[in-house]
């Protein structure tokens, strides 16, 4: 290392810029990569970001495999995706280059640890020759750095052992992009002191490594310039940084409070829904109560149970979860008690990719169970709208009393975006009155409780839970009665509750569809849940390139908006990028005869801006 | 609170439901037993609740006057727990058949009886599915002859009261249809104690399965085939008292208590911590032709599942106070904008 003073570099300052942080799994990536989000929110820039796990929890170290990394794109303007490639790769190895180099932007930088491209790991990575020495980084702009030893060499004043020493290197990095991109250093030497509280030789390890980073960019005479990115024209007011998992679970928070209800979860653990998991069984103080079953079948089961108590129910799982719930799920919708089913989508089937997003389950969300068992169906599209789907998916199962399908994905569930805070005074008071007192007579012209007895408006049944004096009833999965709920298998009877079943959850009060973009266009972009981000980027840089082009984002999966034939309708073209093989595009020309054109994509990895751009363009310029 | 429950009498306790099941079902037994212990549980119907699978034995919540769930096959343990974690408040009666909850419950079950939600299941077992008309059962006898297995089934197998001591279930009982004072005194039990309790229920299936029980069960037999277990007695029985239980090598056996002399016998404690004697003593009869022990097995105190959620809901309030909305939302730290 140098020892001369700080160099005056030349200040550049930049709109963007999208890092993706890449190590093994045990190098502290997704910590490194929050902080650097934590801070840049701080600063005010508008940012989104992006982990990427490896399946498997401890894959061998150095391998392919066990590749863990977090991209996160911050900008001085509004965003809506974590961009689609990173301009900025920091690979802690070459497992991290070689998983990694291809995602990055022609004449991007890469920074790399250079101390870890010895012979062994270069093996592991399955590199024949050295990327450092052999054109493999030509086209782009290389910084080797000697990251461990640099680390080892600061921290040792502190006596930390060698070994011990390296695991600071992840905070070495953090310390170096931070000077790059003119980050303020004490939020994270706070950072450091209470992450490790009661860890002194840690806490003086991270410190010294942050600093020999921070310190390193500035005097080394490797890099030309550093970059500032000023803050995002948002919206003024409080802001926190969300992933859409957090942002379920507190809205799943927020709506037993907006009811006046006690909050039931049973749930099975299953990547990548056991977040939610997690967060509502820390929330005890909210009254919550979670339930960690024996399987998804018993966490369904204990939902319905729940809710037939009076409490606002919730069953979280990903799509092999939601298979398993099925039988529970007909029950509920044949019970008619109100419950939030939520299913963080995962590339399948069967375990298939299980830290990967896919949009897959939305038939079997629809038509996934036995018989005629129709249920309304939500989708959050960006992390932070996670928490205004769970308020809605909970509004609609307590006025309809039906079960509620929230379809949300791996994508949502992991990325983050700053929230502006809504006043939580203005949020919809979703409450609902349990039934308490007869509802009709019977020919002795005595009070009855008829479970079954519809309220006119909405259809939905009376909610008269156990405890309510002289309402006992039964209730259960053979087919009912109108109105008394005993047992019948009268044919026309069946006929009937089939059909109003039905027309409850058509006639759920959905918004109307509302066009973004260009509503005289001839051109639009159908889609729904985590495609927004990417379809909004698009409609953007479209518009720049001066076509005309109108975006409909459907929250609403079942039932449709009342007007979205019409609105559709209306235009020449439409697409409808989905992470399926069409499954949208199904439902939309079966119901309106129209021709949706499908634009697929089933890697695991969320569509790029470019991708729907491209898509678009075809679309628009097709004969 | 004073809040009493009001005064009912058996039929208080009945619905306008026609009864469904067979004439001649064991089921209408426990029902009257059932429908004539309740007044004197001096509880509330509506704080009441049972809640059943699928199943002859399943339909039973149709004809209580409480609170009721007919379920799906096999899942009333999950669905009674969900009900019991919300509402602690309630009494809940879960009720199946052997295929139910050994079968395609079983699961559910034994983790419901391991968690000791407090809920009183009644298994009714009558070693063959009865509303599918008549398959094996995971209680039947190998060698089985139904329609599923016409050259005998393979299965060995499940001794329901072996597989509840073997999910450490808290309170464990059998009895059997044809005797409602014994019923009746078994439930009440089952009603009494705080935590998972389970009855298991010979239950005669007139139609597809009759006399199962017979040779054990029938008035004329029970002094020779049936071993009332009684809390501190010796186990004897017999038609003279002649027979006793004593344990020998880690096993349970019948002997002549001439042979051995009373001091001999294995004292009955329903409250021992550790359920291996009485999982010997679910081991004595191989199945409902031998001398078969019934009574309550085990009855020890483990705190219930309900009232540990709940006192976590405490702590948690008492450490971080009552939730605050406002402040959860900031709990990741803010900025200004
Ligand atoms: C998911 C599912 N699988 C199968 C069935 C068919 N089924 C209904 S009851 C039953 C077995 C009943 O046997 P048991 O539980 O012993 O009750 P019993 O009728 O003998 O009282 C079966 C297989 C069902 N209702 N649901
Ligand atoms: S089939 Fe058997 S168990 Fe079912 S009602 Fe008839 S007699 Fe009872
Ligand atoms: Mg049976």
């Amino acid at each position: 290392m140098t020892d001369t003073a700080p160099r005056e570099l030349p200040l550049q300052e930049l709109g963007e810029v999208v890092i993706r942080f890449a190590g093994d799994s045990g190098d502290g990536m997704q910590l490194t990569g929050d902080q650097f989000t934590s801070i840049s929110a701080a600063l005010g820039n508008d940012l989104a970001t992006l982990p990427e796990f490896p399946a498997e929890i401890r894959a061998p170290q150095g391998t392919l495999a066990g590749v863990s990394a977090f991209q996160v794109r911050i900008s001085d303007f509004a965003i809506t995706t974590p961009g689609d490639a990173p301009t900025v790769l920091v690979a802690m190895n070459p497992a991290a280059l070689k998983a990694q180099l291809h995602n990055v932007v022609q004449g991007g930088s890469i920074i790399i640890n250079s101390d870890a491209f010895n012979e062994r790991n270069l093996e592991k990575a399955g590199y024949e020759s050295n990327p450092l020495e052999d054109g493999t980084l030509d086209g782009y702009r290389s910084y080797p750095v000697a990251m461990s030893q640099i680390t080892r060499d600061a921290v040792a004043v502190h006596g930390v052992k060698p070994r011990d020493a390296e695991r600071s290197k992840n905070f070495f990095a953090l310390g170096l992009i931070s000077w790059m991109y003119t980050r303020p250093v004490e939020p994270t030497i706070e950072f450091i002191n209470t992450k490790f509280r009661g860890r002194d030789q840690v806490i003086q390890a991270n410190e010294a490594a942050f600093q020999a980073g921070y310190n390193f960019g500035e005097t080394a005479e490797l890099f030309e310039s550093h970059y500032e990115i000023k803050p995002a024209p948002l919206p003024s007011g409080e802001y926190t940084n969300v992933t859409g998992n957090t942002a379920l679970a507190w809205g799943c928070v927020a709506a037993g409070h907006l009811a006046r209800l006690p909050i039931f979860l049973g749930s099975y653990p299953i990547t990548p829904a056991s977040d939610i998991l997690h967060d509502l069984s820390a929330l005890k103080h909210f009254g919550v109560r979670t339930f960690q079953a024996e399987d998804e079948i018993a966490a369904a089961a204990s939902a319905v149970g729940a809710a037939f108590g009076g409490a606002l129910s919730f069953t979280t799982t990903s799509g092999p979860g939601i298979a398993l719930k099925g039988e529970a799920l007909g029950l509920a919708v044949s019970l008619e008690l109100p419950m939030v089913v939520i299913d963080i989508q995962r590339g399948g089937p069967s375990t298939g990719l299980p830290t990967k997003p896919e949009q897959a389950d939305l038939m079997m969300a629809m038509y996934g169970r036995h018989s005629e068992s129709p249920m309304p169906i939500v989708a959050p599209r960006s992390p932070a709208d996670c928490f205004d789907a769970a308020i809605e998916a909970c509004r609609i199962a307590l006025r309809y009393r039906t079960p509620v399908m929230l379809l949300s994905d791996g994508y949502l569930a992991t990325s983050s975006e700053p929230w502006l805070l809504p006043d939580v005074d203005t949020l919809p008071d979703i409450g609902v009155d349990f039934h308490t007192g007869f509802n009709g007579t019977n020919e002795d012209g005595e009070g009855i409780f008829l479970p079954y007895l519809r309220d006119p408006e909405t259809l939905a049944r009376p909610w008269a839970i156990p405890g309510t004096p002289d309402l006992m009833h039964r209730i259960g999965g053979i087919e009912k009665e109108d109105e008394t709920g005993n047992i019948s298998y009268d044919p026309d009877n069946h006929q009937k509750m089939v059909n109003l079943r039905a027309a409850k959850i058509d006639a759920v009060d959905v918004p109307d569809a509302e066009i973004a973009g260009d509503a005289d266009a001839s051109f639009c972009m159908l889609g729904w849940g985590s495609t927004w981000g990417a379809m909004d980027a698009a409609v953007a840089r479209l518009q720049l390139a001066g076509h005309k082009v109108a975006h409909v984002h459907l929250r609403h999966l079942n039932p449709l908006p009342k007007n979205l034939g019409e609105v559709l309708g209306q235009f020449e073209r439409v697409i409808c990028p989905e992470m399926n093989d069409g499954q949208l595009v199904n439902l939309v020309r079966a119901k309106y005869l129209l021709d949706v054109k499908a634009v697929n994509k089933m890697n695991g990895v969320p569509f790029t801006t470019a991708e729907i751009e491209a898509a678009a363009l075809d679309a628009i310029e097709a004969p | 609170m004073t809040d009493t429950p009001m005064r009912t009498e058996p039929a208080d306790w009945a619905t306008d439901q026609e009864v469904r099941w067979c004439p001649g079902c064991g089921d209408y037994s426990i029902l009257t037993a059932m429908r004539m212990l309740m007044p004197e549980l001096e509880v509330d119907r509506e704080k009441t609740v049972f809640i059943s699978g699928i199943g002859c034995a399943a339909r039973f919540p149709y004809y209580m006057n409480t609170y009721g769930m007919h379920g799906i096959h096999g899942r009333a343990p999950a669905i009674a727990t969900g009900l019991a974690m919300a509402r602690p408040d309630l009494d809940i009666w879960v009720i199946g058949g052997d295929g139910d909850m050994m079968s395609i419950g079983g699961n559910h079950l034994i983790h419901a009886l391991r968690r000791n939600v407090n809920i009183n299941v009644l298994l009714f077992n009558n070693m063959i599915y009865g509303l599918t008309k008549g398959q094996f059962s995971p209680t039947s006898e190998v060698g089985k002859i139904t329609k599923s297995s016409p050259m005998g089934s393979l299965d060995a197998p499940f001794n329901p009261v072996s597989v509840a001591l073997g999910a450490e279930a808290s309170f464990v009982a059998r009895t059997h249809d044809m005797d409602r004072q014994h019923m009746m005194e078994m439930f009440r039990r089952a009603h009494a104690h705080k935590g998972a309790a389970i009855v298991e229920v010979f239950q005669n299936c007139n139609v597809f399965n009759d006399g199962a029980f017979e040779e054990i069960t029938k008035k004329a037999n029970r002094d020779a085939n049936l071993i009332s277990l009684e809390h501190g007695d010796p186990i004897r029985f017999g038609v003279d008292s002649e027979f006793g239980v004593v344990v020998e090598g880690g096993v349970a056996k019948v002997v002549s208590v001439a042979d051995v002399g009373e001091s001999a016998l294995l004292v009955h404690d329903e409250g021992k911590a550790d359920p291996s004697t009485a999982f010997m003593l679910s081991r004595l009869a191989r199945g409902p032709f031998e001398p078969t022990p019934i009574g309550v097995f085990r009855a020890i105190h483990r705190i219930e599942y309900a009232t540990s959620s709940t006192s976590q809901l405490a702590m948690a309030n008492d450490e971080k106070g009552s939730g605050d909305l406002e402040a959860l939302l900031r709990s990741r730290g803010t900025w200004q904008v």
